[in-house]
């Protein structure tokens, strides 16, 4: 009983660049992953204090998100209980947990310990566009896409959702990889079938 | 047709006891394993939660605590169900939210420190311990971790991906975790007090809890996992929503894929954490959700919070309620203190009843609802 869904749009930021719809849209080689993401932020113009706030991990799924979304995704559309987010790594929050152990010997942090925890990423995301849908956090050692189409797929056949943010965010001291795909039921003009093997073919290109 | 999730057996493993049934009988002679704590490796100052004893064992050569509390519950769990966990149509499904993170503490960063720490690591130690033959599936979604994972293990039987499920979560209190609350002023200076007038925080517990799923129709007459949802507040990431709206939508939503109406669900386990703004958002979500009047407990009392245990625990031991016809209470509530008039389980009473509600909520606006019957 499943229904034709497609990808919609799709973010990758990776080797110090950022692509959407397998387009390099800026580049910023050399610099370290914050100074990155920073410079990604600022490139675009993005207006949303709270970043600074952020932990890496969450600078690096809210950026792929909003690059995603921009001018490709029209929100009215949508009731916020039908937006939903499913995102994977392998990492969980090691990266920020790592910041955080190093502040327990003198101050423990509030603001550093609440981003231990990998699906805040996805709270960040919602809270910035209003999603209340079903959202999971799942753990695997590669992006497992059949798994994930399975899950997206559940979610949207069952009318759970209506349209879908669904990928890989990964973060670890200097390495890192975001990949976002916005799967909804209708076609765009650049849109794809989603299926498992058009999130391996973007998520390997 | 969505096939049938049946829950053909179930374990708790908390300081409470090893098996559903110590469990349920700590419960019922109303046994708390909430104390004051002073260990040093935990907390410079004292602190009450609810933790293993140092004697306790946890002595598997390679496996750390957070690895043999899910052995530990898998083990028992599995040996009471009539399931072929080495076929290739069972899946283990695993829900933490921190997992061995306490390594952190003691061990240098390194690479190695960082592949011994991955929930992925564990997953696989614990999924070739058994001879599970699929990729064990990891959710760690903060304090909602243990209802995401039967929910989705439900699913995931519902559509013919696989015959059975075993789900476990398990969570080890770690410095890390201790000073991480202390910090955010979340624990309470003695046993936490669920909806009461004076609740003053949490208390941080330890444990683990699994139930196997099947969708085979030989096991007719078990519980089932009749219906479930997720929201997201889309509000704050450290807080709950101010109305409880998005909760109340997921309450709604699992009790409208069971067929059910609000008048069916005969009691509800609450995730009442005890803190001042978790319980009002919760006893706010109930009434919108149309349920003021069932009857409802939080467990953290007994257990404290166990994090990505908490759903799977407290849903065991609401489906043990079902079976024996007995509600446990609430302790530490004396005096309702939410805006919502919500009706609080405060002594063990009989009960009639065939279906319960489920909820969660957590960090990252995150909210979780399943309901659990006949």
């Amino acid at each position: 009983m499943s229904i034709e869904k497609h990808i919609t749009s799709s973010c990758i930021i990776s080797n110090n660049a950022v692509v959407k719809n397998g387009v390099k849209l800026f580049e910023n080689p050399g610099v370290d992953v914050a100074g990155f993401l920073l410079s990604v932020y600022q490139y675009f113009q993005f207006n949303y204090p709270k970043f600074y706030k952020m932990d890496s991990l969450s600078k690096l799924g809210w950026l792929a998100s909003e690059v995603l979304l921009k001018d490709s995704f029209d929100k009215a559309a949508y009731q916020p209980e039908v937006v939903g987010v499913v995102l994977a790594n392998a990492n969980s929050s090691l990266d920020n947990d790592l910041k955080y152990t190093a502040t327990i010997k003198e101050v423990p942090s509030p603001s550093v310990f609440v981003y231990t925890l990998p699906n805040i990423v996805i709270g960040e995301i919602s809270i910035r566009n209003n999603f209340k849908g079903e959202h999971a956090f799942f753990i695997q050692e590669q992006f497992d896409t059949a798994f994930i189409a399975q899950q997206v797929n559940y979610l949207l056949d069952n009318d759970i959702l209506q349209a879908c943010l669904c990928g890989w965010v990964d973060i670890l001291e200097q390495d890192y990889k975001a990949f976002l795909f916005l799967v909804e039921k209708k076609k765009s003009e650049e849109s794809v079938v989603f299926s498992e093997d058009n999130l391996k073919k973007i998520f390997g290109s | 047709m969505k096939s049938d999730v049946f829950i053909v057996a179930d374990n708790i493993y908390s300081p409470l006891g090893k098996t559903t049934a110590e469990n349920f009988l700590q419960l019922k002679n109303g046994v708390s394993s909430v104390k004051l704590h002073n260990d040093d490796n935990l907390s410079a100052t004292l602190f009450h939660a609810a933790l293993f004893d140092n004697s306790e064992q946890f002595s598997l050569q390679g496996y750390t605590k957070f690895e043999q509390l899910l052995i530990a519950s898998i083990s028992d769990a599995i040996q009471n169900a009539d399931i072929d966990i080495k076929n290739n149509n069972t899946v283990l499904i695993i829900s933490s939210t921190k997992g061995n993170i306490g390594l952190l503490e003691t061990e240098a960063n390194s690479a190695e420190l960082h592949k011994r720490v991955a929930m992925t690591t564990s997953a696989k130690m614990v999924a070739d311990y058994f001879g599970f033959q699929n990729q064990p599936i990891i959710i760690s979604n903060a304090c909602i971790s243990g209802v995401m994972a039967m929910i989705t293990g439900a699913r995931l039987l519902q559509t013919g991906q696989y015959e059975n499920a075993v789900v476990c979560g398990a969570d080890v209190i770690s410095k890390f975790i201790v000073s991480g609350f202390q910090s955010f002023q979340a624990l309470s200076p003695s046993v936490c007090r669920p909806f009461d007038k004076s609740r003053d925080g949490l208390n941080l517990g330890e444990g683990a809890a699994t139930v196997v799923l099947s969708a085979n129709k030989k096991f007719e007459g078990n519980l089932k996992v009749k219906g479930g949802s997720i929201s997201n507040d889309a509000n704050h990431i450290s807080g709950p929503s101010r109305t409880g709206e998005e909760l109340a939508y997921a309450i709604k939503k699992a009790i409208q894929e069971t067929g059910l109406t609000p008048a069916d669900i005969d009691f509800i386990s609450a995730h009442g954490t005890a803190t001042p703004y978790n319980d009002e958002m919760e006893a706010n979500a109930i009434r919108l959700a149309g349920l003021p009047s069932a009857p409802l407990n939080s467990l953290k009392g007994y257990y404290g919070h166990t994090l990505g245990a908490a759903g799977l625990i407290e849903t065991v031991v609401s489906m043990q309620s079902l079976k024996e016809g007995l509600m446990i209470p609430t302790p530490g509530f004396e005096e309702l203190g939410v805006s919502s008039p919500v009706n609080v389980c405060a002594e063990l009473v009989p009960i009639d009843a065939r279906n319960f509600l489920k909820t969660a909520s957590g960090f990252g606006g995150c909210n979780g609802a399943a309901v659990i019957g006949d």
